[in-house]
């Protein structure tokens, strides 16, 4: 800034100053509470990863020696693979059954049927419960012997499907999937329904009377066109997915029970960090920071991956 | 689309069927509140006998619900204020000011919407122990507003630059602080997207489990979903009681969705659909 040696030009300047620096505190609050709660901790993270460790207090620096025990100490790494295949899974049927079935209502929504404002909030308003919530009714309406589900499945003669849902390491992990799909259709649903809505009328007019079929306009005009809206669905979906917790620990606990047929990743997280793990009931922090650190990199990556290729396809049309 | 005789028909038995897929538990949720245990188990399905609410008059009596409840309350409605105070003022001085660190300090928020926060609870569990926060629900509240600010950053930024700018400038001329324009002028004119921002940040402050799960252990200091935990761990055989609990805790969001659904469903989509 130059100096000015006219006074009344001075003095003016000054009160502008003032204003100018005033403007600069309006961020400031934001930004601190930001970075102190959320980019400090996970940067903190990181660090906390390279040492080792007794209950939550820090010792030595230790290198890669916690990457190292995560993939290769038991009882370690046998429950990270398999907390991480179980997170496999759960992406996948969530990204088919949730994803899939809410295109489906969204598409029906779309042509106008009937009461299509009344099954919008139908389909949405389990999507307002807690998911701890979620968790719980759905604990009892599984319970295998007074839960609602296997009363009708006995009222309607299916005696044979009854079963203890989430007793049998078979069925476990699959009915929380499918709890955890029952809780996000609705929103997945209004997603493809606003994509479905955003389609020029024209474009479908214009490919009907160039004599397209009805599969014809779905496969050709549709889907590209909804493209974008698939793709917010998927990054969506796959970061909920890879930090979900709290439904598998309503519902089986922090052990993923039984016999960790239903633990994911954020689970075996939470019990590196705050106890309950295999090897007895301390706690291991600099595992759990190395996870963290895995896991960050793993959902960072994926998700810029996801977002370029998502970007790409929407110039190419 | 040419439409075939069959089409319609099958809409709608879709439709209707999954409608009682996603209603059909929480209406049962609700039943199942009004019977006592017994009944419960003798007619799962059935509805109740009589409207008894001695469920309800147990679970206000024996449990702290009514605390769980006013912390429920306190914690939302200040963080969601503080988000509202907070990202305004941050929202106006990206889209309104061009210094050259601006997109900088855009992307620095947006970031936060990548990442899982969750992945830095050993840090934060020691950080707010640090701050003596452990146990206090401004623990709670700083991070629901720290969580909330990315989104709503976004929305509000979005639409401070849809107003015209020649709005301000009048005000200017007329000597207003940045201040007062901000407050005077914008407020009023972005208030659909701070209805938003306050109804985003409301259902996940008020359904949030695993902050309190983590921050806070004494029974008067908990909200209503790290409640239901206590709950659960008491009455696993007093089912009617655990309905009345999860019924008395979806109210509120319940009613408010009611007398605002539109906005609801608005609300919670508009991070996606921008």
């Amino acid at each position: 800034m130059q100096i000015e040696t006219n006074t009344p030009i001075v003095k003016q300047k000054k009160t502008r100053n003032w204003k100018r620096w005033a403007i600069h505190l309006f961020p400031i609050p934001a930004l601190l509470i930001f970075s102190i709660f959320i980019v400090y901790p996970l940067v903190a993270a990181l660090s906390y990863s390279f040492y080792d460790w007794n209950g939550i207090t820090r010792g030595a620096f230790v290198g890669l020696a916690n990457f190292i025990d995560l993939f290769t100490l038991q009882p370690f790494s046998n429950m990270f693979w398999n907390a991480a295949k179980n997170n496999v899974v759960y992406f996948a049927v969530q990204m088919v059954v949730q994803n899939g079935i809410a295109f489906v209502l969204a598409f029906i929504i779309y042509k106008r049927i009937k009461g299509s404002e009344f099954l919008k909030i139908a389909y949405f308003l389990p999507r307002l419960l807690s998911v701890i919530v979620v968790g719980f009714l759905w604990k009892l309406i599984l319970n295998p012997n007074f839960g609602a589900l296997n009363v009708i499945l006995g009222e309607f003669g299916m005696e044979s499907l009854q079963k203890a849902w989430l007793g049998d390491p078979k069925t476990a992990l699959m009915a929380i999937i499918l709890v955890n799909c029952w809780f996000g259709i609705g929103f997945a649903m209004l997603i493809f329904l606003a994509g479905l809505q955003s389609i020029p009328k024209e474009l479908v007019e214009a490919a009907k009377l160039d004599g397209a079929n009805g599969a014809n306009v779905i496969t050709k005009i549709i889907l590209p066109l909804m493209v974008p809206s698939i793709m917010i669905m998927t990054v969506l979906t796959f970061i909920q997915s890879f930090e979900a917790f709290e439904l598998v620990y309503a519902m089986q606990g922090s052990q993923g029970e039984p016999y960790y047929s239903t633990d994911l990743l954020a689970v075996f997280f939470y019990r590196l960090a705050f106890g309950g793990s295999a090897a007895g009931d301390s706690t291991a922090v600099g595992l759990g920071s190395a996870l963290a650190v895995v896991l960050f990199l793993f959902i960072a990556t994926c998700t810029a991956l996801l977002l370029k290729y998502m970007q790409k396809k929407q110039v190419e049309m | 689309m040419k439409q075939t005789l069959w089409t319609r028909p099958i809409y709608y038995i879709i439709a209707f069927a999954f409608a009682t897929i996603s209603l059909y538990p929480i209406v049962l949720m609700v039943l199942s509140s009004f019977k006592p245990s017994a009944e419960i188990f003798m007619n799962p399905l059935s509805f109740p006998k009589s409207f008894s609410l001695d469920t309800y008059r147990r679970l206000l009596e024996e449990v702290p619900f009514g605390t769980y409840f006013f912390n429920s309350v306190f914690v939302s409605v200040v963080s969601v204020l503080l988000i509202l105070v907070t990202t305004s003022l941050a929202a106006f001085y990206i889209a309104r000011y061009t210094f050259w660190w601006n997109n900088i300090l855009f992307f620095f928020f947006l970031m936060g919407m990548m990442i899982p926060i969750k992945l830095g609870i050993v840090p934060l569990f020691i950080l707010m122990k640090d701050l003596g926060l452990l146990n206090s629900l401004w623990s709670l509240i700083f991070m629901y507003t720290a969580g909330g600010i990315p989104l709503s950053i976004l929305i509000l930024t979005g639409f401070f630059r849809t107003m015209p700018v020649e709005l301000e400038e009048a005000a200017r001329m007329d000597g207003a602080s940045d201040l007062r324009i901000l407050w005077s002028v914008l407020i009023p004119l972005i208030r659909p997207a701070l209805g938003t921002v306050m109804i985003i940040n409301f259902i996940s402050s008020w359904n949030d489990f695993f902050f309190p799960l983590i921050f806070i252990t004494d029974e008067m200091k908990k909200t209503l979903p790290v409640g239901m935990l206590s709950l659960f761990g008491e009455y696993s055989a007093d089912w009617g009681t655990l309905f009345a609990g999860l019924t008395l805790s979806s109210l509120p969001m319940i009613i408010l969705f009611f007398v605002a659904s539109k906005q609801f469903m608005d609300g919670l989509t508009a991070g996606a659909v921008k």
